[in-house]
């Protein structure tokens, strides 16, 4: 009798167990803000990316001065600004490459962040101090001025830059153009935006450098690079993913912010901060220039804020306190 | 303490020398230099203007040079901007401007910021901590070069009570727009940090020997829980502070305040390399200086922080 309870037992499904990240999910899922984020965050990211494929739409560049600084209709869902120019079919233009920028220089300043970070907290001792000790002195740096004299240097470069991977790789200029225009942009932000990652990863990594697994990673005699990325690295994604949430809403912010003190995205191409700043000139005679690409700019800043704010309670419940 | 506090003065004159270098061929790998204008310059002119600047020494013997010279306290004369003038007496005109615009910048933020955390802290999770926080997350996300032109809308044009723009010193209030503008972003981390400050002290064990005792609610909060809670917001001064400043050069283009923001912007589109390197250097060591106060405060303030460093 006993036996055959034990077999049942044993044949019984085991309770599915259920990972960080099915954990995290339902955390998140339960709170409204972080999910309201998410879906405006997804509207935006469809209506950049999607819309400006309809024919519908009208070209951004399109100027018609009859119909200067109109207002809301039919034909032009908010109105033209004061080159008679689509204000809606901009703002989408816009949205995209802004969204682009806050991606792509995430990325980069995720790559130096987390390298450094994990680099530093694994090695320890002098490499440690040594990076720790640099990461402080660029803290204490202007960022801002900083950022705009990087900046200014890669403005000086697009061009030479473009040249360059025309004559290397032979595509059209006019096709390649848009993005190599962006990616001195790119580096010129990324490349001083990765001293909160490699904190937070460094202190995550040494945490986890000394748990068992790790040991048992060494005993087996894998590399150090190979315990690092591949097994101390992976386990401190949590962290990494919050701090990549929260990344994209600070650079996009200083590509705005440099696009508004002409520094940033170059015409004949605009991204949300240059339609900002147009507005902002233009405020007196139509509000409408400055009220509308600030609206998508803030709602697409907070719903990412929202969401970061979310996975941290998700991913972390410790750090939760309220 | 002795030992900290010239330990951190070593790491500052590092920052300066690190940012001064960094500044410095940064701005001479710039493609356009100071001495280029809308027409040719024909070549001996290039050639005296270089001359006369060192721009014909090799890069390095320059660098040096200008090491040499910023040590003894010399930041040579403006390139291009304001051309022969003194880059000492040009900071000495605007400093003043925008040092006012940073302190009123930080009050603000304090007087906004820190109450507004506490006040969350005690009503925790209720419709005002809701209502403060959403209000600071909005403040974060608000870029100041939209709340700016919003606010010179709404108080200068439409209700008249304030100057749009521009800079009197003979009416305090011309400075209150763009002062409100760059404390904002400030006043919002503030509040977050005091928030979650307050909350950690008080969850502790001695408010609640404290409230057990039938202590007041704001005596608990006034002398026990501040103490303790304000060390995250005060340990944020110093970075506030050096955001305030770098952020001041935007608030300068909107409200054209005629500080070393606007200076600073028109050198850069110039390659005006000494009018670049003055500003860069005078912003690192008002970050230098705001950081160590802050330490120093946090040091005070901490007992525990005190103890360590009483040796």
């Amino acid at each position: 009798m006993e036996n055959s309870t034990t077999i049942q037992a044993a044949n019984e499904p085991a309770e599915a167990g259920r990972s960080l990240w099915g954990d995290a999910w339902i955390r998140l899922r339960h709170n409204r803000a972080a999910m309201g984020g998410c879906a405006i965050l997804a509207i935006i990211v469809l209506l950049c990316f999607i819309i400006p494929f309809f024919p519908f739409l009208p070209d951004p560049a399109a100027q018609s001065l009859p119909n200067k600084n109109a207002g809301p209709s039919m034909s032009h869902w908010m109105g033209t600004d004061h080159l008679g120019r689509d204000l809606f079919s901009r703002i989408l233009h816009g949205g995209r490459i802004s969204i682009l920028v806050g991606l792509i220089t995430t990325l980069v300043s995720l790559t130096i962040g987390v390298s450094v970070g994990a680099i530093a907290g694994y090695a320890g001792g002098r490499v440690d101090a040594l990076l720790m000790r640099t990461v402080d002195v660029l803290y204490s740096l202007p960022f801002l001025v900083i950022v705009i004299l990087f900046s200014a240097l890669a403005k000086g470069y697009t061009n030479d830059f473009t040249e360059w991977v025309v004559s290397l790789t032979g595509i059209n200029q006019d096709a390649i153009a848009p993005f190599t225009s962006l990616i001195p942009l790119f580096i010129a932000i990324g490349a001083l935006s990765w001293l909160n990652i490699s904190r937070i990863v460094r202190a995550s990594v040494q945490d986890i450098a000394s748990r068992e697994f790790v040991e048992a990673a060494r005993s087996l005699g894998l590399s150090h690079g190979r315990i690092l990325f591949r097994h101390i690295v992976p386990n401190a994604i949590g962290p990494i993913v919050v701090y990549a949430t929260l990344t994209i809403p600070s650079v996009m912010l200083f590509e705005a912010t440099l696009s508004f003190l002409g520094m940033g995205v170059q015409p004949p191409y605009s991204s949300w901060g240059i339609l900002i700043k147009d507005g902002a000139d233009r405020m007196l005679s139509n509000s409408a220039l400055l009220v509308f690409p600030s609206i998508f700019f803030i709602l697409t800043l907070l719903s990412l804020n929202f969401l970061g704010d979310g996975l941290r309670d998700a991913l972390d419940p410790k750090s939760a306190k309220s | 303490m002795l030992r900290n506090i010239i330990h951190r003065l070593l790491q500052g004159l590092l920052v300066l020398y690190v940012l001064g270098t960094l500044t410095f061929f940064l701005v001479h790998a710039l493609p356009y230099g100071p001495f280029q204008d809308e027409k040719a310059v024909p070549p001996h002119v290039m050639e005296r203007l270089e001359k006369l600047h060192g721009y014909d020494k090799p890069l390095y013997t320059q660098y040096f040079l200008r090491l040499k010279n910023i040590a003894q306290g010399n930041l040579g004369m403006s390139i291009k901007v304001m051309e022969g003038r003194k880059v000492s007496d040009i900071l000495g005109q605007a400093f003043p401007v925008s040092l006012t615009l940073g302190i009123i910048a930080i009050c603000i933020a304090m007087l906004i910021g820190i109450p507004a955390g506490i006040f969350a802290a005690i009503r925790k999770n209720s419709i005002v901590d809701y209502a403060i926080m959403t209000v600071a997350l909005l403040g974060i996300c608000l870029p100041n070069f939209v709340i700016g032109p919003m606010l010179a809308e709404f108080f200068g044009a439409k209700l008249g009570l304030v100057p749009v723009a521009g800079w009197n010193p003979a009416n305090p209030f011309s400075l209150l727009l763009p002062a409100l503008t760059l404390g904002l972003v400030s006043a919002a981390y503030l509040s977050r940090l005091t928030r979650a400050g307050m909350l950690e002290i008080l969850n502790q064990d001695f408010i609640r020997t404290a409230r057990a005792k039938g202590q007041k609610g704001w005596i608990i909060v006034t002398r026990h829980a501040l103490r303790g809670g304000l060390i995250p917001s005060i340990a944020y001064l110093g970075p506030a502070f050096a955001a305030t400043v770098s952020g001041s050069v935007v608030v300068e283009a909107i409200f054209q305040v005629p500080g070393i923001g606007r200076l600073f912007i028109k050198a850069i589109e110039t390659g005006d390399e000494t009018l670049i390197m003055g500003p860069v250097l005078l912003y690192g060591t008002l970050i230098v200086i705001a950081n160590f106060l802050a330490d120093l405060l946090q040091i005070w303030l901490n007992p525990r922080l005190r103890a360590a460093n009483a040796d």
